[in-house]
């Protein structure tokens, strides 16, 4: 692992206050992500992973402890600081894709750049590398309702890619595919980390766990183990 | 996120769904429309007065028959010729105030060149006349000495009568035309001054008398219907006024503390009077399609309203993916802009139209200035950013994460 990890979670609590009443979703968590590593982040529903992934993809911030990215306190930064680099170094793939049903793919795919202030026509350029790297130029004009579940999921990557991010978070991106879609989504991941792209994927799937490298376990909130394997298994590294 | 992109994703949001869009828009059409319409008819009616205030001539004052009493009953105004040539000589020879006086004798009647008549007003009375309303020659002379006394078979045309008698190339001047069967001819043709002046016929005041009302029982010899009188100075006004009052009095007989068989007027200042009376009702209207401007305005916010909970996910999408909460206000804000410039536009097209159409049907005068147009489209850009504001602010403020939750 390199010296300065991509993202450090120190002694991380988040606590909601619904009602009067104070629930902790996540408790006293500390881990690091480096450079390159694809990790799951595994545990049953209610454990604590979507809030977890909210605060590594700066969408929420820790009551207490501290996350760092890039060796920054994200607490420290503007609303307007983090919502940049939301468009800059985060890269989300939702369970249910969340494509704007409105927007052909290409449009949603240059959807971040937006946010960059990149121009349309760039836009456009690299909005269509995007969807060649995940294989789906084909249906650039396409409406999310026109595309399949795993087709969506393509576009979503693509979407994810495009700002070239430090990292890619995907909170449970097979969830809502049959197996065989699922697994070839996986082998995209696998894909794309094999070029140095660090993920960093949430799923209730042990066996999706097993073709990650890393697994982090949250239970209750809290982490209850970190495991690295040495090689991911055989049969993964002969996949595509 | 620039303005520009706001635009282009606003844009993109209305055409998705035209018909909501358009209804949302239609309280800032018809708002906006009824003002551009009632500005337009307003200042219409604004820029005749003014052409009527003009056409009268500087300076100039009317003199009317009053009430006249009869056996002790008082008779409508006017219902008897009270003043007389005499009086016009009076009022030129005493009253050095005054410049110019005319008497006038007139009706309506038919005038007949060739195969082509007109029906218009006949005004008999004299060279002053002209004088005193600054009013010139197109071609042609004024009547002379000897037809003004003898009764001269001459008549002056306003330029709408020459224009209707007479072809494009033809000169009127030397022609012979009829009216009542009288044949006279033309001498000459007046300059324009505004179309509701434009359609008469002059003729000398005796040949008015001796040829066309000779019958009539209400007229001696002497009387005219209304006298106007030049004053030098617009600062004279009010002097040669009561200097006329108390001349007509005294040659009119009137008794102390009876009221005066005639009425002297100032005919511009009353027409300005009037124009500010317009100006007034005109404010009141604009006043009242403000009104649904406003009412515009709050069916937009609604319908934003409405459109942020719907797209709400969409919202946290675009939170997730790097929209700062500006972009987002931008984003709906914008929305709220192009429906309200939309509407403006279509109003102001409205507006126009429906000035055109009432200017056409009901014959008014109409104007549509930019003025009227531009205070339009700013109440419809304002209305924007006023209802705009609070939906789109509300947009900002959600939460990322609960608005990803929202199905």
């Amino acid at each position: 692992m390199s010296a300065l990890p991509l993202i450090s979670l120190r002694s991380v609590s988040r606590t909601y206050r619904t009602d009067g009443v104070a629930v902790t979703a996540v408790r006293n968590v500390s881990f690091d992500i480096a450079q390159g590593e694809i990790v799951a982040v595994m545990g049953p529903s209610g454990s604590g992973k979507s809030t977890l992934m909210n605060m590594i993809g700066l969408l929420d911030l820790p009551s207490e402890g501290a996350v760092h990215l890039e060796g920054a306190n994200v607490a420290e930064l503007s609303e307007d600081r983090r919502s940049s680099l939301r468009a800059r170094s985060i890269g989300f793939v939702f369970q249910s894709y969340n494509l704007l049903a409105r927007h052909n793919a290409i449009e949603n795919v240059a959807l971040p750049l937006v946010y960059c202030g990149v121009s349309r026509k760039e836009r456009v350029v690299r909005a269509e590398q995007s969807l060649q790297a995940v294989g789906m130029l084909h249906r650039a004009h396409h409406f999310p309702r026109q595309l399949s579940g795993g087709e969506q999921q393509r576009v979503a990557i693509a979407r994810a890619l495009i700002a070239s991010p430090l990292i890619v978070l995907a909170d449970e991106p097979t969830g809502a595919l049959d197996s065989r879609t699922g697994a070839e989504i996986l082998a995209l991941f696998a894909a794309l980390n094999r070029t140095g792209q660090t993920i960093v994927m949430i799923t209730h799937d042990p066996g999706i766990a097993t073709q990650c490298r890393r697994t982090i376990r949250l239970h209750d909130g809290e982490l209850v183990s970190d495991e690295t394997v040495a090689e991911l298994l055989p049969r993964r590294s002969v996949a595509s | 996120m620039t303005m520009l992109q706001g635009f282009q994703i606003a844009l993109h949001a209305l055409r998705l769904n035209p018909l909501r869009s358009f209804l949302t828009m239609l309280g800032i059409v018809i708002g906006v429309a009824s003002i551009v319409t009632v500005f337009a008819i307003g200042s219409g009616a604004q820029l005749r007065l003014q052409e009527q205030i003009r056409s009268i001539g500087a300076n100039v004052l009317m003199i009317t028959p009053g009430a006249v009493y009869q056996g002790g009953v008082r008779l409508k105004d006017g219902s008897k010729l009270t003043m007389t040539e005499g009086d016009v000589q009076a009022i030129l020879e005493q009253i050095p105030e005054i410049q110019a006086a005319a008497g006038s004798l007139a009706g309506t009647a038919q005038v007949i060149h060739e195969g082509k008549n007109w029906n218009t007003t006949i005004n008999g009375t004299t060279t002053g006349h002209f004088m005193v309303r600054d009013w010139q020659l197109a071609s042609g002379r004024y009547f002379s000495g000897g037809e003004e006394s003898g009764a001269g078979k001459v008549v002056i045309l306003g330029s709408t009568v020459a224009r209707e008698l007479f072809a494009a190339g033809d000169d009127p001047i030397g022609a012979q035309i009829r009216i009542m069967k009288v044949p006279l001819e033309v001498v000459g043709v007046l300059d324009r001054k505004g179309p509701a002046q434009d359609d008469v016929a002059f003729v000398p005041l005796s040949t008015a008398k001796l040829r066309f009302l000779g019958s009539a029982s209400n007229i001696n010899r002497d009387s005219v219907a209304y006298i106007i009188a030049k004053v030098a100075a617009d600062g004279q006004m009010a002097g040669a006024r009561s200097e006329i009052e108390s001349l007509l009095r005294q040659r009119h007989r009137v008794p102390a503390g009876q009221e005066d068989d005639f009425k002297v007027q100032d005919p511009a200042a009353a027409m300005e009077a009037q124009q500010g009376a317009i100006r007034t009702v005109a404010l009141l209207l604009v006043a009242i399609a403000s009104v649904s401007l406003l009412v515009g305005g709050i069916s937009i916010m609604n319908v934003m309203i409405v459109s942020v909970t719907e797209r709400t996910r969409e919202i946290g999408i675009r939170r997730a993916l790097g929209g700062r909460m500006r972009d987002i206000r931008l984003q709906f804000l914008c929305e709220a802009l192009v429906l309200c410039l939309l509407g403006g536009a279509i109003g102001v097209a409205g507006g126009i139209t429906l000035s055109m159409t009432v200017a056409r049907m009901a014959g008014w005068v109409t104007s549509i200035d930019g003025e009227a147009i531009g205070l339009a489209l700013a109440f419809s850009i304002a209305t924007g950013l006023i209802f705009g504001f609070y939906p789109a602010h509300k947009a900002s403020r959600l939460s990322p994460i609960e608005a990803l939750k929202t199905e």
